[in-house]
């Protein structure tokens, strides 16, 4: 069962980054970990450096994708991201936080990405 | 990024405001989010509206939806703006039109199924949303009556959020149901349970109650216990005249936003008896509330009777509160979330035992009580609350022979509101010029001035004046009543008899031991 949900995870990252690759984003890291948690995927919009949160699900039994994200969530991302920031030395880039939802259901893969979310 | 405006009424006192329930949907992390100073009650309209809108068949997107209640810096309270956000919420996501919305006041709280529930304060509501220039108000079926009484107003009913939302995509109708006549036979020609003639023996202090329902005068009636003071102040509202529209609607509003409105068979024109118990707070009898001001005692009694039984027991500071009122006809609540005013013009009639023990001055009985303990008992009502008190009657016990004599008292409510009626037309046309109704509400400068019976006729006050044995202040009071005797007597102006009977009615003020 984990394995499955990891799969799941592993491949709706996966999507988020062709689909980010395709609006001609760099993506800089995955899963860059540090001791508090993880960052999904960090990537480049220009000049803006864009921290996303990616959320698969194979239904929408359990609400909506983004409803998982909640206000406590954002605040630990934002923490990361400043951890993040701080150990590359990058103190003058602009930041964005973004929130992608990958849908998995019968082949089909819906894809909706939220700009600024935090 | 879709907006859309519905309109609802924040109530504050009997002050409604329009409120604008501004909804914006934009791609954001989903979430509901209600600003504009809501206090607890409203703060949790998001998650009733959600449900009542879900279990509808209208699921809310994947979105953020921001709510604002526009002006954003007026406090607010309730659960009737539910209708009003769930409505603009749907408009906003494109289910209903917006523009349907325009001039049109949504009241209503939604309960998890899409029913709209009842809520308080319709009527002033309604008001309010007509004075602002809205052609439309849409209420609780259940509120529908009390909604039909304000005109100029279009007024329909809805019983479920989603009668509402076919309703304003034109494929369903709301209840509209035809004004039913004021003053409806069934309600206002009840029988009354209560009645004049069932006092019995107690004919000076009958009529000492008629000339105060004459003239609208504040009165005290001091007496044994067991003496028939609390049954006397219950029948007064009979021998009032019937309230007009106008003054029934003022307390309907105040009785409304308390929950008392019972408005289903129309108004009632009966005038209101307020006895609130002598353990009653300030916040019972002026008015308070938690954060919002609510009416209290002497709004409820507004246009009626407030009777204080057992009047040296309430708390000083409720007596000493009750002057503000009586002086300006008005109340006002100050809270934290802001003031009101609300309406308060009564008629005092405070009810009051002799001394502690109830037998001082009694015929037949020993008061147990020292002087002191009387003094005292007696002094908890304020020198400037009992010189507000034109009547003051003397209640003595009857006797066992004269109840035995008599089966019912001599004068019936109906009678007796007869002669109330045209002496209160006389006073009125009399009084007309300066503004006023009632005798009682004459200042007494205007009074001297004015209304003047002859020298003759006030012989015996100025010799009581001259005597010190009336204060001016006192003078005045006897002239006022004496003028209500002249009316229920039909005499163009008083007499020196009917002077007479207004001294022996303002009487001795025993409870600071005079005789």
């Amino acid at each position: 069962m984990t394995t499955n949900r990891q799969w799941l995870g592993r491949y709706g990252e996966d999507r988020a980054c062709d689909y980010l690759s395709k609006l001609g984003y760099q993506i800089v890291e995955r899963n860059a970990r540090s001791r508090e948690g993880e960052l999904d995927i960090v990537a480049t919009d220009g000049p803006t450096l864009v921290f996303v949160e990616v959320k698969t699900r194979s239904s929408r039994h359990s609400g909506h994708p983004f409803q998982a994200i909640t206000p406590l969530k954002i605040a630990r991302i934002r923490r990361l991201a400043a951890g993040w920031c701080a150990s590359r030395q990058l103190p003058n880039s602009q930041v964005r936080f973004d929130a992608i939802s990958v849908l998995v259901h019968g082949g089909n893969v819906d894809i909706e990405h939220l700009r600024q979310v935090a | 990024m879709a907006l859309a405006i519905s309109h609802s009424i924040s109530l504050q006192g009997l002050d409604g405001k329009v409120v604008s329930v501004e909804v914006d949907i934009s791609a954001q992390l989903p979430a509901f989010v209600l600003v504009g100073l809501p206090d607890a009650s409203l703060s949790e309209a998001t998650a009733r509206v959600r449900a009542a809108c879900g279990n509808s068949g209208f699921n809310f997107p994947s979105q953020k939806i921001l709510v604002n209640l526009s002006p954003a810096s007026v406090p607010k309270s309730g659960s009737s703006f539910d209708l009003a956000i769930a409505i603009g919420v749907l408009a906003a996501m494109g289910v209903v039109s917006a523009t349907e919305l325009a001039g049109m006041c949504l009241i209503g709280e939604l309960a998890l199924d899409g029913k709209v529930q009842p809520v308080l304060g319709v009527l002033p509501m309604l008001l309010s949303a007509r004075n602002a220039g809205l052609r439309i108000a849409v209420v609780p079926e259940s509120n529908l009556a009390e909604a039909n009484l304000v005109d100029g107003i279009d007024v329909l009913g809805c019983s479920s959020l989603l009668q509402l939302v076919n309703y304003l995509k034109s494929e369903g109708q709301l209840v509209r149901q035809v004004s039913q006549p004021v003053d409806s036979a069934s309600r206002n020609a009840a029988p009354q349970l209560l009645d004049l003639s069932q006092v019995v023996g107690q004919d000076e202090a009958v009529g000492g109650l008629i000339v105060a329902a004459a003239g609208g005068h504040h009165i005290s009636m001091i007496g044994a216990p067991g003496s028939g003071k609390t049954m006397l102040a219950e029948r007064l509202p009979t021998i009032l005249p019937r309230l007009s529209i106008e003054e029934s609607l003022e307390v309907a509003a105040v009785e409304s936003i308390v929950g008392m409105a019972r408005l289903e068979r129309g108004l009632s024109l009966q005038p209101r008896f307020q006895a609130p118990h002598h353990s009653a707070s300030v916040a019972a009898i002026i008015g308070g509330g938690n954060s919002l001001p609510k009416p209290g005692a002497v709004s409820k009694a507004h246009h009626g009777v407030l009777f204080l039984d057992e009047a040296p027991e309430f708390q000083v500071n409720v007596l000493e509160a009750l002057r503000e009122s009586l002086e300006s006809g008005q109340v006002q609540v100050n809270r934290s979330a802001g003031s009101a005013t609300f309406p308060a013009q009564f008629q005092l009639v405070l009810a009051a035992n002799p001394c502690p023990c109830g037998n001082y001055g009694v015929i037949g009985k020993d008061c147990r009580c020292g002087v002191l303990r009387r003094r005292r008992y007696g002094a908890r009502l304020s020198g400037p609350l009992r010189d507000r008190l034109d009547i003051r009657l003397d209640i003595q016990p009857i006797s066992v022979s004269a109840v035995a004599g008599l089966a019912t008292g001599v004068t019936t409510s109906a009678q007796a509101l007869e002669k109330v009626t045209s002496a209160r037309m006389a006073a009125a046309e009399r009084l007309n010029a300066w503004g006023y109704t009632r005798n009682a509400q004459m200042p007494g400068p205007i009074l001297k001035a004015n209304f003047n019976p002859g020298r003759k006729a006030i012989a015996q006050l100025d010799r009581h004046l001259a005597a010190g044995k009336t204060s001016m202040r006192g003078y005045d009071r006897c002239l006022r009543v004496a003028w209500t005797i002249a009316d229920l007597e039909g005499a163009t102006s008083p007499t020196a008899e009917h002077v007479f009977q207004a001294v022996t009615l303002r009487g001795p003020d025993q409870l600071m031991g005079e005789e």
